[in-house]
């Protein structure tokens, strides 16, 4: 008995789980992410898989990882190198180990570690015998044996038996990280027992039995001489629920529907990483979600323009290079001023690019991808959990200003998961007071004039089809600025094309301000943006424990930039952006701010580890 | 005013028309109002969608809605106008460069959704609005300003591919047969589904003459046959011409020279027959077929089933906004 396994008080620990795609990494990463959100932790996580449904077995191509960071505190990424290590397989080891902290544990399943796999990596040697992973706590585990063991009397082929690696992982990671087991069994329960949507009693009956076998070798073998203990993550309280940044889209799209009053409207087509958004949002028919597949980007995006026209509230929802291809009708949405919001969950590019890893490189294309002088206002998700209230709040901006929005995730935050504080639809703000419809009734006596604006906001009168007698015609020609005739007149050009401009300026004036995480001024200020929210959170907080003179900033809209952006940036000696793109806010910000911005740029596939913001930081102090 | 009382008269919107004079445009416009009418909607319930070209700019004629959009992509528009609202009388407006090359995907899928929308293709066989260059549908040789030396792409037959996809309606219509062209505009307002209108107009300024043979007093009545339901297939200046059945498929003959139940009678519901009539031309000695070739409303819109699968869902699981946002493993701290 491993019972005198010392229990130790952790405030964090970084676990990667790398092994075949399609070999179940995903699933079982969320299982430990939920596991351990259930728990009380604060998680965050990162998946990371090839682009190849199947990539070929055993090979380094075909690693697909799942990386997770659990904590006692708030947790903003998915952590720098991790604690441990869960390698699958010899090709999991060879990819993943040198991520591995120094002295970190790496769990691996001896039983993969035959001549042939080993062969296909290109290992001479056993790595677990030939001190290749010297320096490391190797736990290797001969995970078939002890599962077939386990369920030796249960009629079933070894292959299926073999699948049942995941839950004795889980068991010995459940002990390791002394996690409540009821969760687990509860889960299992959920999945495959009686409940289920499709009962697979035996299934639930070997994964429930390998479960149990991890847990047993946890504490019977004494391999382990440590344990890792968790406390509770102060966070608000609430009810949670563990999410992904798709997932979190899709239910904003959904909630802004029901808060607005309109039919919410989703016309789309499937691009990696923004399949899981329509994927998750046509399973809400009986929400009244109307989704449309279309046969390809510019008909997504097409459709939803003409539900908007329609009075819906339209989405399209895709990735980089789909956004490319809906450049010509964003610009419809534009000039019609009609509201549409479409969420790009960003990937690595150009053209296909890296279809399955993040980057934050189409910030450019957001901006400018359009012809003509052609502004849109641009928000960007932090986290997976903030995809929610991005998109809900593109949505709200879209209404009130009669505007396309464009609202970007990545890779990173659209696929990786951390606990959500569900909100109740009463808590949502109300979005009906931004439809206001012109209506005749409303407005006895005046005639309606389809580019009559709000003095404030800009917004157009808009009434949609089916409004009794304000029958009207609008197109992608230039309009008359008040009748939304056809018009060639230059100064009728001139005075549209500044007022579609002012409206996009205007908004920063009732955007909230950016607030400064650290002190009002200093030596360096670190600008986020989307995604390297995390990183630079975690970043500027260690360095400012440290006693650095560093402050950091976040942009929640991209574009416009916040009112007060330019005031905080002068009070700061030098200004750090690190960016997962060659330097596109970057550029913005040089641009709008006239100041030298530096640039720290990475475009890996990968988001930024905190590390990498608090060199660049002292580099930077001359330290 | 009552929606019975509408006429043509209140379809046409105070802006100025702006096509050359001679356009076949004008024609397919008026027949356009008269499906209006006949589909019996208020002014109000109606949507015009077009693309961009010279055909494109027909919504801005019409006292409805109307949305004039970006090029190839009025099907697209308009089938999301559809769907967030099935109520409204949908039309689009479009032309052969629109519908068949730039366009050519929309058209096909938003044909196979069988969305419940009033297509209108004018086929001038040509793209005016940029001066003059050959489309997808101009003939083999034809002179352009792309194709000094003659155009040596094949052409489209837009009624065929629309058979190919699924069609539940399609006509064809020639601009200079008025009273063809409002029936078929009255009839496919009246179709549940997608109707397929393909009506031939002339380019007076840059392909000009392009369906002489059809329409020529002398010639054209020899060169196309008018189709309609139940009735025989006969044409030409005097009806002295018919189809009859040619082994699988089907030739021309003197009515003189054949017996009479041997001559072919129009079925708009038979789908094989209609495939054969919408690919007949003249230079394979047969002549165009105009008319209804096929209407079959038998089969569900999908703006229909878009609603019904709502319904079903709704009644099946009918979550809460506050059910869904709470779904999945949740916990409370």
């Amino acid at each position: 008995m491993a019972e005198n396994a010392k229990l130790t008080k952790s405030e964090q620990i970084v676990v990667k789980f790398a092994g075949d795609s399609g070999d179940g990494m995903q699933l079982i990463g969320n299982q430990l992410t939920a596991l351990a959100a259930l728990d009380g932790n604060d998680v965050n996580s990162l998946p990371d898989y090839p682009s190849e449904i199947r990539a070929p077995s055993g090979t380094i191509a075909g690693v697909s990882g799942f990386q997770m960071c659990l904590g006692d505190h708030k947790i903003y990424t998915a952590g720098d190198h991790p604690d441990v290590l869960v390698a699958f397989n010899p090709a999991a080891v060879k990819h993943s180990s040198k991520d591995v902290k120094p002295g970190g544990m790496i769990i691996t399943n001896a039983d993969a570690f035959t001549e042939k796999a080993l062969e296909k990596v290109g290992y001479e040697g056993n790595p677990l015998e030939d001190g290749t992973l010297k320096g490391y706590d190797v736990k290797a585990i001969p995970m078939f044996t002890l599962v077939r063991e386990a369920l030796a009397d249960m009629d079933m082929p070894n292959a299926a038996k073999d699948r049942c690696k995941n839950f004795f992982t889980m068991g010995v990671l459940c002990w390791l990280f002394n996690k409540e087991q009821q969760l687990v069994l509860d889960f299992i329960d959920e999945k495959f027992g009686e409940k289920a949507k499709k009962p697979l009693p035996q299934v639930a009956e070997a994964n429930t039995r390998a479960f149990k076998a991890g847990l047993n070798y946890g504490e019977t073998t004494i391999m382990f001489q440590e344990r890792y203990d968790l406390g509770a993550a102060q966070i608000e309280k609430g009810l949670y629920r563990n999410i992904t940044g798709n997932d979190a889209s899709a239910l904003a799209i959904a909630a802004a529907g029901h808060k607005s009053g309109l039919q919410p409207f989703i016309g789309s087509y499937p691009i990696t990483p923004a399949t899981d958004l329509l994927h998750y949002a046509s399973e809400f028919k009986d929400l009244g979600l109307v989704t449309m597949q279309m046969e390809d980007e510019i008909a997504g995006i097409c459709t939803a323009v003409g539900a908007a026209c329609a009075g819906n509230l339209a989405f399209t929802t895709t990735s980089g290079p789909g956004l490319a291809l809906k450049t010509e009708a964003a610009g419809m949405a534009l000039i019609l001023e009609v509201p549409l919001v479409i969420v790009n969950v960003q990937r690595g590019g150009p053209c296909t690019g890296l279809p399955t890893k993040t980057e934050q490189s189409d910030l450019l294309q957001a901006m400018f991808g359009r012809n003509g002088d052609s502004y849109m206002p641009i928000i960007a998700a932090l986290s997976p959990a903030d995809c929610f209230d991005a998109t809900y709040q593109g949505a709200k901006i879209a209404l009130k200003y009669r505007t396309p929005v464009i609202v970007l995730t990545d890779g990173y935050i659209g696929q990786g998961s951390c606990p959500w504080k569900v909100p109740t639809m009463d808590e949502l703000e109300d979005l009906t007071p931004y439809v206001n419809f012109w209506k005749p009734e409303d407005h006895p006596g005046e005639t309606y004039q389809p580019y009559k604006r709000d003095p404030e906001t800009l917004a157009r009168d808009w009434a949609v089809p089916g409004t009794k007698g304000v029958q009207h015609r609008i197109g992608t020609l230039e309009k008359d600025a008040l009748t939304g005739a056809v018009s060639h007149d230059p100064m009728n050009h001139q005075i549209m094309t500044e007022t579609r401009k002012a409206k996009v300026d205007n908004l920063a004036a009732v955007l909230p301000e950016a607030e400064i995480n650290g002190k009002d001024s200093g030596k360096v200020l670190v600008i986020s943006w989307g995604g390297t929210f995390g990183a630079v959170k975690g970043a500027v907080d260690r360095l400012i424990e440290d006693g650095k003179s560093v402050s950091g900033v976040n942009l929640r809209w991209v574009w416009p930039f916040p009112p007060n952006l330019g005031d905080i940036i002068s009070r700061f000696d030098k200004i750090l952006v690190p960016e997962l793109n060659m330097g596109q806010l970057s550029l913005l910000l040089r641009a709008k701010c006239l100041v030298d911005v530096q640039s720290l740029s990475k475009v890996q596939g990968d988001p930024f580890r905190e590390y990498e913001v608090i060199d660049k930081v002292n580099e930077m102090l001359g330290e | 005013m009552a929606d019975t009382q509408l006429t043509k008269k209140d379809f046409a919107s105070d802006a100025e028309v702006k096509w050359c004079p001679g356009c076949g445009d004008f024609a397919i416009m008026n027949a356009v109002r008269s499906g209006m009418v006949a589909a019996g909607k208020p002014r109000d319930e109606v949507a015009i969608v077009s693309g961009i070209g010279c055909s494109s700019r027909f919504p801005y004629y019409m006292e409805t809605y109307g949305f004039h959009t970006i090029h190839g992509r009025a099907a697209a528009v308009a089938s999301g106008v559809k769907v967030a609202n099935p109520k409204l009388d949908v039309w689009v407006i479009s032309g052969d460069g629109d519908s068949t090359a730039i366009g050519g995907n929309h058209f096909i899928h938003a044909i196979r959704r069988n969305i419940n929308l009033n297509y209108v293709m004018i086929n001038n066989k040509i793209y005016g609005l940029t001066k003059g260059q050959y489309s997808p549908t101009s003939e083999m040789g034809q002179y352009s300003k792309t194709s000094p030396y003659g155009v040596i792409d094949y052409p489209m037959a837009p009624l065929s591919v629309a058979m190919g996809v699924g069609a539940t309606f399609i006509a064809r219509g020639l601009d200079s047969i008025m009273k063809l062209s409002t029936e078929i505009c009255e009839r496919g307002a009246k179709h549940h589904g997608f109707s397929m209108m393909e009506i031939y107009a002339n380019c007076v300024i840059y392909n000009d003459g392009a369906h002489k043979a059809l329409s020529s007093k002398e010639e054209g009545p020899n060169n196309r046959i008018i189709v309609r339901h139940g009735e025989k297939m006969i044409f030409g200046t005097e009806d002295q011409l018919c189809l009859v059945q040619d082994g699988f498929g089907i030739k021309k003959a003197n009515v003189a020279d054949v017996a009479e139940g041997d001559i072919l009678v129009h079925d708009e519901k038979n789908a094989e027959m209609a495939t054969v009539l919408a690919a007949m031309r003249p230079d394979a000695d047969l002549p165009l077929a105009l008319g209804i070739l096929y209407a079959d409303d038998s089969k569900k819109t999908y703006d229909d089933m878009v609603y019904e699968q709502i319904d079903s869902v709704k009644a099946k699981r009918g979550r809460t906004m506050d059910q869904l946002l709470q779904e999945g493993h949740t916990w409370t701290v």
